[in-house]
């Protein structure tokens, strides 16, 4: 479970508009009630797929951090933005937010963490497999660079980015930079198919 | 304005697992949930206004780079500028969101963008000057790069947590950017003749602007360093320069800025708070 920094303590209320389809759930009025709730709303809020990745969840990318449920039964679910760029955080925020109240609840907020930052060692390992799987190499560690001055590296840099399609080691970059923030262009010098690497950050 | 709905009605529209996302106007504050409370002891003035000025150092340098779209050597290339040009657009965003809320005016992102004048901008004019060739805008994109990520990498401690958290994340994006630009200088300077050539011809070019980055932040001795790193591994050399008159935090601008807004704003002052 992540803490909430100071960063992150949420300023607006998003009140599903669809509290109808809470009809036909129990709402939950106990306490020990609203404890396995927590986990009935991560298990929901999990199962919401990433727009530009979608045979990622949410959960599985690492953008959602964490999800709880208040005394009120509100639930409070937050994500941490992939990149500064990325162009559906409000679609992700809106689909949890969707998925959430279809599930019952009446009250969803939806909270932003920027700090600490996003990064691939996020991705979990059934998010790794199913990225190799649909023919995506996965992120190896992202760097950990010392606090201070970033560095500039020129030599070349040896990554053993592994062909997704047939496993080979003898893989190039093509560009740093793919359709998406996310990924860079490789391809495989064994089987010849170009494919897409996820990039560490 | 929150359309938090409108986004819930597209994803409502379809099955659960069948949901899709539609991109389009009326994006929502991009600080949507984030706790904006200006810290005590944090002078808001300063704060909007080294907000207003990286943000308008990233605009102006995003519409530069998108402006390569369709025109760069190699698709890859395209696609390269293009990211870059979307981070920055990205980082632009947030700073806005971030200095309405210090301004005290609560004006949003397009406020800042789309309905202020060239002389209200504050971005540094090397970030307006036209692309040039591959080489020049090679040449500006590692220099601005290089300075961003220096000022960038001291704001992580700026004692705003939204603004130190923009940059916590702004660090990793421009260590890409800047070993991308650092790349292409060396491989352009050790390539051929008319590469040499061309990319010696930009660093000059760029010279005279240098003065103006340094004026303001304590990351000249750095950026000189990583700047020497990289001619001298592309067997460049840096040209002595004297910074030219003027400032665009000042917002005195070159006359390059205002065609440059124009096609910028135009959409949006034609149909304001339009939506589609």
């Amino acid at each position: 479970m992540v803490t909430a920094s100071s960063a992150s303590i949420a300023s607006t209320a998003l009140t599903a508009s669809t509290a109808s389809a809470a009809s036909t759930e129990s709402t939950p009025s106990t306490v020990s009630a609203a404890f396995t709730d927590a986990g009935r709303a991560r298990q929901i809020a999990s199962t919401v797929p990433d727009p530009e990745l979608p045979m990622l969840t949410l959960a599985d990318l690492g953008v959602l951090r964490d999800v709880e449920v208040g005394a009120d039964g509100t639930v409070v679910a937050t994500l941490t933005p992939t990149y500064s760029g990325c162009p559906a955080m409000a679609e992700m925020r809106a689909a949890v937010a969707a998925r959430l109240s279809d599930a019952g609840y009446a009250r969803v907020e939806i909270r932003t963490l920027l700090d600490p930052p996003w990064t691939t060692d996020w991705i979990s390992p059934e998010g790794r497999r199913k990225l190799a799987e649909h023919g995506i190499a996965p992120p190896g560690p992202a760097p950990r660079p010392a606090p201070g001055p970033v560095p500039l590296v020129l030599s070349p840099t040896r990554r053993e980015v592994a062909c997704p399609l047939c496993g080979s080691a003898d893989t190039e970059e093509t560009s740093r930079f793919g359709a998406t923030s996310c990924k860079a262009l490789w391809r495989c010098r064994a089987c010849r198919e170009p494919f897409e690497y996820v990039k560490e950050i | 304005m929150s359309d938090d709905h409108v986004y819930m009605t597209l994803a409502e529209g379809h099955d659960d697992s069948d949901a899709r996302w539609a991109f389009g106007t009326g994006f929502e504050d991009p600080l949507h949930g984030v706790d904006t409370t200006v810290p005590a002891g944090v002078d808001r003035e300063d704060l909007a206004a080294l907000c207003l000025a990286l943000g308008d150092d990233a605009l102006v340098s995003a519409q530069r780079l998108a402006e390569w779209t369709t025109r760069a050597p190699e698709l890859e290339e395209e696609v390269a500028l293009a990211n870059i040009g979307l981070d920055l657009l990205g980082q632009a965003r947030l700073l806005y969101a971030r200095c309405g809320q210090a301004d005290g005016t609560g004006r949003g992102e397009d406020a800042y963008a789309y309905f202020r004048d060239p002389d209200d901008f504050r971005n540094v004019r090397l970030a307006e000057l036209p692309n040039g060739d591959f080489a020049f805008s090679v040449v500006r994109l590692l220099v601005l790069s290089s300075w961003r990520l220096a000022h960038f990498e001291r704001l992580t401690r700026d004692p705003d947590p939204v603004l130190a958290a923009v940059a916590a994340k702004g660090v990793k994006e421009l260590a890409y950017h800047r070993q991308w630009a650092a790349e292409w200088a060396v491989r352009l300077g050790d390539g051929t003749e008319e590469s040499r050539r061309r990319t010696q011809a930009a660093l000059g070019q760029v010279a005279p602007y240098l003065g103006e980055l340094f004026s303001a932040f304590d990351v000249r001795d750095e950026v000189v360093a990583v700047l020497g790193q990289v001619t001298e591994a592309a067997g460049l050399s840096m040209p002595a320069w004297q910074p030219l008159p003027g400032r665009g935090r000042e917002g005195r601008h070159t006359e390059h800025l205002a065609p440059l807004l124009a096609e910028l704003q135009s959409v949006a002052r034609a149909h304001p708070g339009a939506t589609w």
